[in-house]
């Protein structure tokens, strides 16, 4: 029985690099097979994450991200092996992260088998503002890999 | 000082970082052990929207305002739709399409609710930094948050269209009305959310509550025919008592340095404070029996001025949305159509509902055709933020002696007592001490 996949892209698309998630989730949506490959795009708060998730064997997480780097370098976490290399501490007032949705989902042991998470350094978060070029340019990258790693998982050889 | 050494001052600051910076704030500074200034700074989305729905046509203000919070969506189509409703002259307040409103009203009161309770204010009364951290000694009290907040998000997504910004909300009602049979998958969840609430509220009641007494004046919608959600005039525990057309010549925003957000006043008054304990001491004897038993079973008695305890309101209010969502389903008939014909007209229209965290107010000038003039959105943060800020000082000003990192901790937990929408937009956070 092939693996049930989940591939999920995150963020908001009225805050330019934001929208990048979503957009790489977008191209993505030919993958979906009934059954067994969902491909959603998400705009709510991380620990939504779990409901989402629920059932999948293996999961591709697609974001922007907002580290040192500059816009349109890409990165690939596994989430599975350990924690995303951010705070987790919750201060948050109202929301939670992404990274809060894998943490809680790790301690409560609802992390599913594979979970990757790709994602795109950005420059310009604000409301209202252009995708910029460099990471419009990195989405078919992710694309293209994120669908050679769905592929090989759905055969069996990953 | 007067030995002519230098001042002693202690800066404590909180910042909400993420993908833009500043969104959200908190700055305290204490000079020769007294406070000086606290500020609290908060990023606020609404007044892109106002702009971006300028020139749109009426019908698209419902699904372009939700976009606004990914967590209380509900509460900015409802606020919309009724608004425009009221520029249009259509009044929608009996019925299936009412009654399905506020029923996917209370799913996102569930989700969002249930979210606050169990993951982000039960870690400050437990004593961890956060709820994962909570979750890996508490893990029953992760598991009962996230089995509620599916509860929500099942009737979102049943009545919605999908849980995170719904899209079958319109002018006039829905784009589809459920079957009775479809309506009757959601008793099942809601009856267990039904007793997690009962026992939530039993659990939060024990918690350890830090000493306050607050009186802000309080402000909340009241509706003659139950607790307040959806509709009904504003009014508040010092005699307010306007209808929400009535609203914007009462309220008045003022821009100050430090923050984004307008902070808005009532005219003439001094600081008021929307949201759950504001509903809860103007609309206790509209809780339904099961909640209000609930809430005297657990000591709260029918008013609260302890903001600490407003995490025992909301275990409250979440009683009263499930049972009241049970009631709606089991009295449910579809509609004949799932909405009314609204024709747009020259006009200007109001709408105020309860978001989860407060008093919600839409206010849309429209044009014949139905292309929008002009908006106004006053969000609850907004309303609420001086009263936050008053809340902050007397928590400084009582325990200066803590140490910095007790004393941010206590003020974060102080802000998170009104769920301010601080972090929609922001994916994770740094926090940072500076002294000087």
């Amino acid at each position: 029985m092939p693996p049930r996949v989940r591939v999920i892209g995150l963020g908001n698309p009225l805050r330019g690099d934001d929208g990048a998630g979503l957009l790489v989730a977008q191209e993505l949506a030919g993958l979906a097979r009934p059954g067994h490959v969902a491909v959603e795009a998400y705009e709510g708060e991380g620990v939504g994450l779990l409901s989402l998730w629920e059932g999948a064997d293996a999961v591709w997480l697609l974001d922007a991200l907002h580290g040192d780097g500059p816009a349109g370098v890409i990165r690939r976490f596994d989430a599975g092996a350990r924690p995303l290399p951010v705070s987790t501490r919750s201060a948050s007032t109202h929301a939670t992260t992404v990274a809060d949705g894998i943490e809680l989902a790790r301690a409560l042991g609802r992390l599913p088998r594979r979970i990757v998470l790709y994602g795109i350094e950005g420059e310009a978060f604000g409301t209202g503002e252009p995708m910029s070029v460099a990471v419009r340019e990195a989405v078919p990258k992710v694309v293209r890999t994120v669908r050679a790693e769905v592929s090989a998982a759905l055969a069996g050889s990953c | 000082m007067s030995d002519g050494s230098p001042s002693l001052r202690r800066t404590i600051r909180t910042d909400y970082l993420a993908r833009v910076e500043g969104e959200g704030a908190m700055f305290v500074e204490i000079v020769d052990g007294e406070l000086r200034d606290v500020r609290l700074r908060i990023y606020e989305p609404p007044r892109f929207f106002e702009a971006l729905l300028r020139g749109r046509h009426f019908s698209e203000a419902p699904d372009i305002t939700a976009r606004i919070c990914g967590i209380c969506p509900i509460a900015y189509q409802t606020s919309a739709v009724r608004a425009m409703e009221d520029a249009c002259g259509v009044s929608i307040d009996s019925g299936p399409i009412r009654d399905l409103r506020r029923l996917i009203y209370w799913g996102e009161w569930i989700e969002s609710h249930s979210l606050h309770v169990y993951l982000l204010h039960a870690p400050d009364f437990l004593g961890y930094d956060g709820f994962v951290e909570m979750a890996r000694e508490h893990p029953r009290i992760a598991e009962s948050g996230l089995q509620m907040k599916k509860a929500g998000n099942t009737v979102m997504a049943l009545v919605g269209g999908r849980e995170i910004h719904p899209v079958n909300l319109r002018v006039g009602g829905f784009y589809r009305a459920p079957a009775r049979r479809e309506l009757g998958t959601l008793v099942e969840p809601l009856q267990r959310a039904r007793e997690t609430a009962l026992a939530t509220v039993r659990w939060a009641a024990t918690l350890p509550f830090p000493e306050a007494v607050r009186e802000p004046e309080l402000v909340a919608l009241a509706d003659p025919e139950g607790y307040p959600i959806d509709r009904g005039r504003i009014v508040s525990d010092r005699g307010l008592d306007i209808a929400p057309q009535a609203f914007d010549q009462h309220v008045v925003e003022e821009h100050v340095e430090h923050s984004n957000a307008l902070h808005a006043r009532l005219r003439g008054r001094d600081t008021y404070l929307t949201g759950p304990l504001a509903r809860y001491n103007l609309a206790f004897d509209q809780l339904r029996p099961l909640a209000r038993e609930a809430a005297l079973d657990a000591g709260l008695g029918a008013t609260c001025t302890n903001p600490f305890q407003s995490i025992v309101v909301r275990s409250v209010e979440l009683v009263q949305a499930c049972d009241d969502a049970l009631a709606l389903i089991a009295a449910y008939e579809p509609p004949e159509r799932p909405y009314v014909e609204v024709e747009p007209r020259d006009g200007v229209g109001h709408g105020a509902t309860e978001a989860p965290r407060g008093l919600l107010y839409h206010r849309y000038e429209i044009d014949a055709q139905g292309k929008i003039r002009s908006a106004r959105i006053i969000p609850p943060t907004s309303q609420n933020q001086l009263a936050i800020e008053q809340d902050l000082r007397e928590v400084v000003g009582g325990h200066l002696e803590l140490p910095d990192d007790q004393l941010r901790h206590l003020c974060e937990q102080a802000i998170r007592n009104h769920d301010p929408c601080i972090s929609c937009a922001t994916h994770f956070l740094e926090l940072t001490v500076e002294r000087h």
